[in-house]
């Protein structure tokens, strides 16, 4: 295996994909590109998102998960564009070296003119979440239960229980359902859910599950096998209250209860964190505090459209490639982003000013409807734009023309409030 | 006003709250809408609601044991359990492509099944 590298693609799931196609699109040679994967085969977390609703944006149909991720493998498979698959990467340097291993080229150093780190996120567990109880058989990740169920044909158990009502796990009450398990119920802590509001419709309503939100599992029984959860409704600090405690019957829970970006990796490499987003601090490029080593899709920050994923990805590809080519100006003057009220994170986090517009995505921290949002820069206010309703289901986008980026130094705060 | 139904709209993200009601005459009227699409929706959803129904069925000497499916457009609601019993009923051999169909005409219906990926002959 070759060892220099124009661009190293680390994850073969969209991210890694549409940023490999961007990069050879904007003149990068396609055999001068790989993508390290680790996985058997290409297209990610979407090979087992069987169900449909993705690329509305992108390509105006709702496609299911391996569609959308076959559109972007046919065009990679089709190019000369280098794809390595069972192939882990151990480690990222701040030189821009990557250390890897598969079975057929053993160990290996390759480096690269530019690296874009897309390895995406993973679930949280039971451990992250301290669930008191024993530790019998049966409580499965909704990921994982949608991987066996999806792909290796096999049921996690008959009576289900799910804890938080993201996406996967609405999704996966509607699957298991369908296969003929009983969900019994699906709890969230919070007083809103953070997935879709048509999986709501169609994951739970059609199916007659009950939702119950500000509830929580507080214990886990069983001794091989979970026998039964207890569930509680819990108080306005997200405390279980006692006196509401109830015993729930069932063989099985499922934790649909967030999604954490993968970057033991990033770190390692040095990157600059943000603990908002457990993702690395980028400009709007998706460039990292590191020259040269660029991040998108999920491992930047948790998104809920795999269609946004992509142009995220496209973003870092052409931006890989022209820091590639060009010899890029240094970083003068950068605008760092901070959240004001109403706002848990932003992506980027810092700005380079040019002559382009700047996309700013955020996620508000609550449900606004009617919904502000302001951009200010001191006292100036640079936006304001009003929607109807703002959640943080929901990743906004609001566009920051460039001209309102000049003489700006410092700092802008992003901040979303009611009404 | 013979009959009244609630939905939210799930066009879109905003998720409108959608009154329909039938009148006598038969004319459907949708209130709380912010578009036109949340006003065909809201019909749908009272006159027949229609969705996409995916699943995996069995393969025969593939290089994965299932391959996923999906109906290829959307069947009536009221149709969603007949349509998975055919395909608990289902398998196929490999080599299977993406849109192959898997179930021409699934339960009755004018929709078929396709094929949502490819399995290879292992
Ligand atoms: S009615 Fe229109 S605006 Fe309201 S939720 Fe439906 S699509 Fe969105």
């Amino acid at each position: 295996m070759r060892k220099e590298w124009d661009v190293i693609v680390v994850g073969g799931g969209p991210a890694g994909l549409a940023a490999a196609l961007a990069c050879s699109e904007r003149g990068i040679p396609q055999e001068n590109i790989v993508i390290l994967e680790r996985d058997r085969q290409l297209g990610g977390i979407l090979q087992q998102c069987i169900h449909h609703g993705f690329g509305l944006h992108l390509f105006g149909e709702e496609l299911t998960g391996p569609e959308y991720a076959q559109r972007f493998i046919d065009r990679v498979q089709d190019s000369s564009i280098v794809c390595k698959t069972d192939t882990m990467v151990l480690e990222i340097t701040n030189q821009r070296e990557v250390v890897a291993v598969n079975a057929q080229d053993g160990l290996m150093v390759l480096s690269g003119k530019a690296i874009i780190l897309a390895m995406g996120c993973r679930e949280r567990t039971r451990g992250a979440l301290n669930i008191p109880g024993t530790r019998p058989a049966g409580v499965y990740t909704a990921g994982c239960a949608q991987r066996l169920v999806n792909m290796e044909g096999y049921m996690p158990g008959k009576e289900i229980v799910i804890l938080g009502s993201g996406d996967i796990g609405l999704i996966m009450a509607r699957r298991l359902t369908w296969e003929g398990a009983k969900v019994k119920l699906v709890c969230e802590l919070m007083p809103y859910s953070s997935g879709l509001t048509r999986n709501i419709v169609q994951c739970l309503e059609d199916n007659d599950i009950p939702l119950r939100f500000e509830h929580t599992v507080v214990q886990i029984h069983g001794k091989s096998r979970v026998e039964g959860v207890t569930i509680a409704r819990v108080d306005g600090d997200r405390k279980p209250i006692p006196s509401t405690f109830e015993y729930i019957p069932c063989d099985t829970l499922l934790l649909s209860v967030g999604l954490l970006p993968e970057n033991e990796l990033t770190e390692a490499a040095g990157i600059q964190m943000d603990s908002r987003t457990k993702g690395a601090m980028v400009d709007q490029h998706r460039q990292c505090s590191v020259e040269g080593i660029f991040a998108c899709g999920n491992v930047l920050h948790v998104h809920d459209l795999v269609d946004n994923v992509s142009m995220e990805a496209q973003t870092a590809g052409i931006a890989a490639a022209d820091y590639i080519m060009q010899d890029r100006k240094p970083e003068g003057i950068t605008v760092s982003v901070q959240n004001g009220s109403g706002v848990s994170y932003t992506v980027p986090q810092r700005i380079v000013p040019g002559d382009e517009d700047v996309d700013i995505y955020l996620r508000t921290r609550g449900v606004f409807k009617p919904a502000t949002l302001t951009i200010q820069a001191g006292d100036k206010t640079l936006l304001q734009k009003k929607k109807s309703v703002m959640t943080p289901g929901e990743m906004e986008k609001v566009t920051l023309p460039a001209e309102k980026l000049q003489d700006i130094a410092g700092t802008i705060t992003v901040s979303v409030i009611g009404g | 006003m013979v009959s009244q139904k609630e939905f939210v709209c799930t066009v879109c993200p905003v998720g409108c709250r959608l009154t329909v009601s039938q009148a006598e005459d038969g004319e459907i009227v949708v209130r709380g809408n912010t578009c036109k699409r949340g006003a065909r929706y809201g019909r749908d959803e009272f006159v027949d609601p229609q969705r996409t129904v995916t699943s995996s069925v069995w393969v025969e000497g593939g290089d994965l044991p299932l391959v996923s499916v999906r109906t290829q457009g959307s069947v009536s609601k009221a149709k969603i359990p007949e349509v998975l019993q055919a395909l608990k009923r289902c398998k196929v051999c490999a080599p299977v492509h993406v849109g192959d169909v898997i179930i021409p005409h699934v339960a009755g219906t004018d929709t078929n099944v396709v094929a949502t990926r490819n399995v290879r002959k292992k």
